[in-house]
């Protein structure tokens, strides 16, 4: 049995330690926000914070994140997040969706770091997360507007 | 009007439903010659040839059904809207389902080609018309007044003279008993609240906080998972398989074989079924496998190119012919000519293939999945298993992206043969190397242009040969004839060109092949304005300026490119280094055009700036329409200048994401969209006209900006000069 700490609650899970964080959170726990998409941290959509630290957890190991606080996009609540989820959907931001948890967590992450980011900024940070929809630049309008209203 | 109503009793429907107190329920009928009627269908809800689309119960509560699957275009906005629209009721006052492929709802429950909005536009607003008269007439007789005293707004019904309202769940009762009008009268335009602006989806709040639920989200208690081992070399046939090491991974409950089907293209598989995905992954590796490859471990690109190349010396079938192309090309004072070359590339959508499937006692099927086409699932499944259709039962989803990908149902097939096999729920996920390796793919197409001009550069001839396979994958084609879908739009163009022959030639390939979003449109764009671009230079003419000259009569096509040419400002000179290409493109789905510039940066170059222009006719949703077009020129841009899919001894050589690229954010160009929306008989569609005139537009920057003519894709835009 593994310990992790999601979203503020505990959870005991009987996986293999070299099993991705990314599949406890989806098949064991339940939290299905979390999402699939390559399984070699191509894509980022599977993001979830690791101590604040934006993580793919497709190739993140379970055991790795036992005693760790581990935040997913049903557990974002804060200021910065909320902002964000505010402007995701003011400038419309998804198409199909599957992307956004992943988006959002790794904007989240970039905010908390830089309040007020240059486009350069957002390019390095959000460069992981691939969207098939292309939904890239009103991503990047929202995380400015986000920026606005987080001041 | 329907022949035979099956009339069923109102607690039935409740029943089936779950409504408690349908008041009034109306939706559409269709005629044997497919003529749509509005109906009221309270009574008469389990009818096969009934449609109902809006439901007003007693207590207030109004439920549109959209019958078009949403996966990423915004159906679950823009086909409510037409309903509530003319019902006179908010979007975010309305419960919207998602239809599930029930023979009710239609034959045409699915997303694809562009035609949700085109095809539905009349008919759900006259469905919400009728209502809204219903309700009128009802409250008018309950008060006693005049009809002309009353108008409809906000869900409910009002006085004018005397401000008295009652709303529409009080009157569904009584307006359920009144006959639908055979032609309600629909809003004027510019009475609307709706349609025509920028409202916001209603899915998209899901969609920023992990609540939406895909496909692949599905659980139902006692499911396991499956991973499938599908041979790498396309085409092969099992022969034998080894599961002693798979069976000891830790959680594997079973190994079954399952077959993969794909309209002709058929193969067998081995899954590894375990309590967990991971479990099922560790054992799917842990497998021994001996494959038949028919031969086609001898299959790769190079020879397969070549072979494309000698094809386009046949004759070819007549796709379309006009005046006298041989003579007229033979005696041109200046001839063109050029080869073009696409490559296959994959759909690749975020959210990998994946279906959960419950075969159940009873000879019933119930699926979980995100699928562009609920009905087709159904009447597939209900063919190859021998159930009956009313026993398959589709639980729909949002698609985690489309693209074309999930019109087809081979994903389902596994994961429905595998829990026969088993007798348990199984959810079948692919690993995104599943998705690139496999395929289905977007085929190649190899065009060979012709182009003649005479001494003052006007085009007199021109030839688009097609060189590519089927969609549908026909090894046995007859070659005397054309292929619509594989010569897409090539002879729809609206230039004033007198001698014209295009034609194509069938090149059989074994692989499984795939639409693609925006289809063969996609590729043929690209060669096809590519060449216009040629024959403008050849012709000494501004590549804007000879298409115009070529399109004497009103279109469309001028309007587009008219206002491309204002919003770009085309004939505003640019930066020394920069360059300006221009492409439009006219298919089945609609019209689209851009403006790309770019700029020379090192060895390649930069764009600098898209300018898209789509013509619709009519515009639901401007905001949407805009999102739809920002995302088709990323798409483009990738199948552009990323890697596309390649073969060598019968595998694919891409697996996933990093040697198979999506164009990522610091890639993403500027793009600004104007939508034309003059009215006209004819409403265009939205999802992917923007994608086909993109890569043209690109390479005809280029070209403008280093003089290095691009004809073949993918391309490296580092490496130009």
């Amino acid at each position: 049995m593994i310990t992790l700490n999601i979203n503020n609650k505990t959870y005991e899970v009987d996986a293999s330690p070299e099993m991705p964080l990314l599949w406890a959170i989806r098949d064991m726990v339940g939290l299905t926000g979390t999402k699939f998409g390559c399984g070699i941290a191509q894509c980022g959509a599977c993001t979830v914070h690791v101590d604040g630290r934006p993580v793919r957890s497709c190739s993140f190991p379970v055991s790795a994140a036992a005693g760790k606080k581990i935040t997913t996009i049903e557990g974002l609540n804060e200021r910065i997040a909320e902002a964000l989820k505010k402007a995701w959907v003011e400038l419309q931001v998804p198409q199909c969706g599957y992307c956004q948890s992943g988006q959002i967590m790794s904007a989240t992450a970039l905010l908390k770091t830089k309040p007020n980011p240059t486009d350069a900024d957002i390019d390095v940070a959000m460069q992981g997360n691939l969207c098939r929809c292309g939904t890239y630049q009103r991503i990047r309008s929202a995380i400015h507007r986000a920026a606005e209203m987080i001041k | 009007m329907n022949q035979s109503i099956n009339q069923i009793n109102r607690r039935n429907f409740i029943r089936l439903t779950g409504i408690t107190g349908a008041g009034l329920v109306m939706g559409l009928s269709s005629s044997a010659n497919g003529v749509e009627t509005v109906e009221n269908l309270t009574n008469a809800l389990e009818s096969f040839e009934l449609h109902p689309f809006v439901v007003i119960e007693k207590s207030g509560l109004i439920t549109i059904y959209n019958s078009k699957p949403e996966i990423g275009q915004g159906t679950f906005q823009s086909i409510p809207a037409l309903i509530a629209e003319e019902l006179e009721v908010s979007l975010d006052k309305v419960t919207i389902k998602q239809t599930s492929g029930e023979k009710k709802y239609g034959p045409a429950q699915s997303a694809g080609g562009s035609a949700s909005v085109r095809t539905s536009y009349m008919n759900l607003r006259k469905v919400g018309a009728a209502a809204r008269e219903m309700l009128i007439k009802a409250a008018a007789q309950q008060w006693n007044v005049p009809v002309e005293e009353c108008y409809a707004a906000d869900a409910a019904v009002h006085h004018r003279p005397s401000g008295k309202s009652l709303s529409y769940g009080a009157l569904a009762e009584a307006a359920s008993k009144i006959e639908a009008p055979k032609n309600p009268t629909l809003k004027d335009a510019k009475d609307f609240k709706i349609l025509g602006k920028s409202v916001q989806r209603p899915d998209i709040p899901s969609k920023t906080d992990g609540s939406a639920k895909f496909g692949i989200d599905a659980s139902v208690p006692g499911m396991v998972y499956a991973s499938i081992e599908r041979c790498p070399v396309l085409g092969s046939k099992l022969v034998s398989f080894d599961a002693t090491a798979a069976k000891k991974v830790k959680g594997v409950i079973a190994v079954e074989t399952c077959e993969r089907i794909h309209g002709v293209f058929k193969t067998e598989g081995v899954a590894v079924i375990a309590e967990n995905y991971w479990a099922a992954l560790q054992g799917r590796k842990a497998l021994t496998v001996k494959w038949d490859y028919q031969g086609f471990d001898q299959f790769n690109s190079k020879d397969y190119e070549q072979s494309l190349r000698n094809a386009a010396k046949e004759e070819g079938a007549i796709d379309h012919q006009q005046g006298d192309f041989d003579k007229a090309f033979a005696e041109a004072p200046v001839k063109v000519e050029a080869f073009y070359e696409t490559p296959m590339v994959s759909h690749s959508p975020i959210e990998p293939m994946n279906c959960l499937a419950s075969w159940q006692e009873g000879n019933k099927i119930e699926i979980w999945a995100s699928t562009q086409v609920p009905g087709r699932v159904i009447n597939e499944l209900s063919a190859t298993y021998g159930v009956p259709a009313e026993n398959v039962k589709v639980n729909m989803f949002f698609n985690g992206g489309g693209f074309g990908r999930r019109l087809y149902p081979d994903y389902v097939h596994e994961a429905v043969q595998l829990s026969k096999k088993i007798g348990k729920p199984v959810k079948s996920v692919w690993t995104r190397e599943d998705d690139t390796q496999q395929g289905p793919f977007r085929p190649v197409t190899y065009s060979a242009l012709k182009g003649g001009l005479d001494a003052s550069g006007k085009a007199i001839a021109f030839q688009h040969k097609v060189i590519a396979p089927t969609l549908d994958m026909q090894k046995n084609y007859d070659k005397t004839k054309t292929n619509g879908t594989m010569t897409e739009g090539i002879s729809e163009q609206k230039y004033e060109i007198e001698h014209m022959k295009n034609l194509y030639v069938h090149h059989y390939v074994h692989l499984p092949l795939a639409a693609w979003r925006a289809v063969t449109s996609t590729t043929l764009a690209f060669s096809h304005e590519c060449f216009i671009d040629e024959m403008a230079v050849a012709a000494k003419k501004d590549p804007m300026a000879f298409r115009l000259s070529m399109l004497t009569k009103e279109s469309d096509t001028k309007n587009v490119l008219n206002k491309l040419k204002e919003v770009s400002n085309w004939d505003k000179p640019l930066p020394a280094g920069w360059g300006r290409g221009v492409a439009q493109y006219e298919f089945f789905a609609g019209l689209g055009g851009f403006v790309v510039e770019v700029s020379k940066k090192g060895t390649g170059v930069k764009i600098e700036k898209v300018y898209a222009v789509i013509d619709l006719g009519t515009v639901v949703n401007p905001d949407n329409t805009k999102a739809q077009v920002e995302g088709a020129a990323v798409m483009a841009l990738t199948a552009a200048i990323k890697g596309g899919i390649s073969f060598d001894k019968g595998r694919t050589v891409q697996s996933n994401y990093h040697n198979n690229p999506l164009v990522r954010i610091n890639e993403m160009p500027k793009v600004e969209v104007h939508i034309l929306a003059n009215g006209g008989p004819t409403i265009k569609g939205v999802g992917e006209p923007g994608l086909p005139p993109f890569a043209p537009a690109l390479c005809n920057a280029i070209y403008a900006a280093t003089g290095k003519r691009i004809r073949r894709l993918p391309f490296d835009i580092n490496k130009i000069v």
